[in-house]
């Protein structure tokens, strides 16, 4: 018994070394949630941060405008909490858009670049800056610091690359 | 005769055929249409590249747009002119949106550029291969997938069976019919040079027993040939016997598993005008630019039309005189075609069938009315899926429950919407599910590129910070050497002298400023 006991002790204390989990597992499930606009809406200065205080408890699970209601209900299923409707202090749902420079305006003073969590913009000092629209997350940043105000975020326009079959049920109903 | 053994499917319906109508008539040519406009997305996969610009002049067959990727073709002018522009107009598309096309106004002179024919088995088969992309040569029946990525060599698997798909399964539509009837040996040139590129030892032509004109012309043109085994088969008239997965089937046996394709078991499959298509780039030098398209339903003079690709659907919808009662034009068949949003737009390679259809033709469906879980879906299934339940997560916006259903398996021929008793679109929930899944993981894609550019940038205002700290400190210690090694008053004084008349000089610009 006693032998026993050191021996699946001693078998545990070396899983417990051998098979440590790196990091909170929690917290990469919640980020793999959250939409990764960096945009720090939540009040958090980007989405892991915001991950880790919701894993902690410090933090609601309603204060992401990007990720929506939609990402709400998923960290709700998630974590096992009750949905609640977005909190109105963070802001509200948009669609979806990204940042364009108006190249005319542009003064390049590079504070936009500075400001831009996924270094989607690229231009030099005094020299025209401009976004790369496909790595642009639509988190609004750059929007601030733009001394000149030339940068608006422009919905993504519906394409048919980008279209989508419609939920149904009201489309049978008209057509009847 | 040919007796061999056949396989089934499972499932499937039986349709009114309704191809009577439009099989009479023999192939009219549609008289050519003064403005063409070409979308440059026509092919599954990438669009096309324009290679053109407003005021050019073109030549018939010469290239307008080439291939934009590696699943990509090039895209001809289907008749001599001077390009309008490029410009965005509505394609047929069951969204009604807007897409680049290259607008070509006709001179009506109609001349050729000059093309010759090749002698497809002198040439390597990778040269053939890029012939067929030069030519704009794509699948027919229906997806547009280009055909010379279908002839590509797996490293694995050897091609031993080229079937021909004249199986035509979808209701009103004969245009593959037709071609059968009247280019048999041409369908046949073209399947042996297919062949010959996929390195296949037979050729299987399947044909359903509804069209027994075809069949005959068919045996008769591969009875008279010499070279690789044709065998063509009168297959069971069920739709979809017309699916590659179910006519694979029903003519050799395999049973594709999902995720797989035809080649992974040997198999390949083309459209009968695509093999008549392959035939006519290579045999005479002539790219895709027209089609056999079917007219037909609610119209005057049912019929198939050569057409040029371009042409506007409205053009080659009046040659067969629609009933004035005509409320709606498809494309495609019933089972699987879409309503067009616009008469405007033009016909493109994927265009087989322009169905009219009026209210007495096809009456609306009753109200949608709750699934009894009868299990009829299940059974006309052709891919062995329970719809029922893929409709009860897609209705719920369950996705992930709906793909663990293998939605991604359905074909959308519509057996189960067909056989509904509670008259549920079911494959419209599918294709809503569907393409909201396709949506997510895109948008799933570009987090994890966000995440992984935010964290990067971390890391290098990280490394930044650190380096600056780093600089900052050799350069404290150096001063501080200097210092020890000046010792005396005098040299410390004119050290603090010459750091006094430095921070006195005009600031250099070390931050960028707003102005």
């Amino acid at each position: 018994m006693a032998i026993g006991s050191v021996l699946l002790g001693g078998a545990l204390g070396y899983a417990s070394v051998k098979f440590r989990v790196e990091g909170d597992p929690l917290v990469e499930k919640i980020d793999a949630i959250l939409p990764q606009t960096q945009c720090g809406q939540c009040g958090f200065p980007g989405c892991k941060p915001y991950a880790e205080a919701i894993a902690k408890g410090e933090a609601d699970i309603n204060c992401c405008p990007p990720g929506g209601e939609e990402g709400i209900r998923k960290l709700a299923d998630l974590l096992g909490r009750e949905f609640k409707p977005l909190s109105g202090e963070h802001g509200i749902e948009k669609p979806k858009s990204t940042a364009v420079i108006d190249e005319n305006v542009c003064i390049g003073c590079t504070l936009c670049i500075q400001a831009c969590p996924v270094d989607a913009i690229v231009g030099a000092a005094k020299q025209m800056h401009t976004v790369i629209a496909s790595q642009c997350t639509g988190c609004e940043l750059c929007l601030a610091p733009c001394p000149v105000n030339c940068i608006a975020m422009v919905p993504i326009p519906e394409t048919i690359d980008n279209w989508k079959w419609k939920y149904p049920v009201f489309a049978v109903r008209k057509a009847a | 005769m040919n007796v061999r053994e056949l396989f089934k499917f499972t499932g499937g319906v039986k349709p009114a055929s309704h191809k009577a109508e439009s099989n009479q008539a023999a192939i009219a040519v549609a008289p050519l249409s003064p403005v063409l406009t070409v979308p440059l997305r026509q092919n599954a996969g990438l669009a096309s590249r324009p290679l053109v610009q407003a005021g050019d002049k073109v030549l018939k067959g010469q290239i307008i747009a080439g291939p934009g990727g590696s699943i990509s073709v090039a895209i001809h002018a289907p008749t001599s002119g001077t390009v309008r522009g490029i410009e965005t107009h509505p394609i047929p598309h069951p969204s009604g949106l807007l897409s680049p096309c290259v607008v070509i106004e006709a001179d009506g002179e109609d001349r050729w550029i000059e093309h010759s024919a090749v002698d497809p088995y002198s040439l390597p088969v990778d040269e053939l291969r890029m012939r067929l992309r030069d030519a704009g040569v794509v699948g027919l029946g229906g997806a547009a997938f280009p055909s010379f990525v279908k002839t590509q060599h797996s490293p694995t698997q050897d091609i031993e069976t080229l079937i021909l798909n004249g199986a035509e399964c979808e209701p009103f539509i004969t245009c593959d019919d037709l071609l059968m009837r009247t280019k048999p040996d041409e369908i046949l040139d073209g399947a042996a040079i297919l062949a010959h590129i996929a390195g296949a030892k037979r050729i299987v032509v399947g044909i359903e027993d509804n069209k027994p004109e075809a069949v005959s012309a068919m045996s008769t043109a591969a009875a008279k040939r010499s070279g690789l085994p044709i065998e063509v088969i009168a297959v069971p008239t069920r739709y979809p016997a017309g699916g590659e997965k179910q006519l694979i089937r029903v003519l050799t046996g395999i049973e594709i598993p999902f995720g797989k394709l035809g080649p992974d078991y040997g198999v390949q499959c083309f459209n009968v005008g695509t093999a008549c298509a392959t035939a006519r780039a290579l045999l005479s030098g002539e790219p895709m630019i027209s089609r056999l398209v079917t007219v037909t339903g609610n119209v005057e003079r049912p019929g198939n039309f050569e057409v040029r690709i371009g042409t506007p659907i409205s053009d080659l919808l009046k040659l067969a005189e629609p009933k004035a009662d005509t409320d709606r034009t498809l494309m495609g068949g019933p089972m699987m075609g879409f309503a067009l949003p616009t008469l405007d737009a033009p016909l493109v390679k994927a265009t087989n069938c322009i169905l009219a259809g009026s209210k007495a033709m096809f009456p609306p469906p009753g109200p949608e009315m709750p699934c009894i879980r009868c299990g009829s879906c299940a059974r006309a299934c052709p891919m062995d899926l329970q719809p029922f339940e893929m409709f009860w997560f897609s209705r719920a916006k369950i996705l992930g429950k709906a793909q663990e259903y293998h939605l991604f398996d359905c074909i959308e021929c519509g057996c189960c919407t067909y056989v509904c008793p509670s008259r549920i679109p079911l494959v419209d929930y599918f294709r809503f599910a569907k393409s909201e899944i396709r949506a997510r993981e895109k948008e799933n894609e570009a987090a994890d590129a966000a995440r992984l550019r935010y964290e990067f940038r971390l890391e290098r205002e990280e490394r930044e910070k650190q380096e600056k700290a780093a600089k900052l400190a050799a350069k404290a210690a150096e001063t501080k050497a200097k210092l020890a090694a000046a010792g005396d008053a005098d040299e410390k004084k004119a050290l603090i002298a010459a750091a006094m008349a430095r921070t006195q000089e005009p600031k250099a610009e070390e931050k960028p400023s707003a102005e």
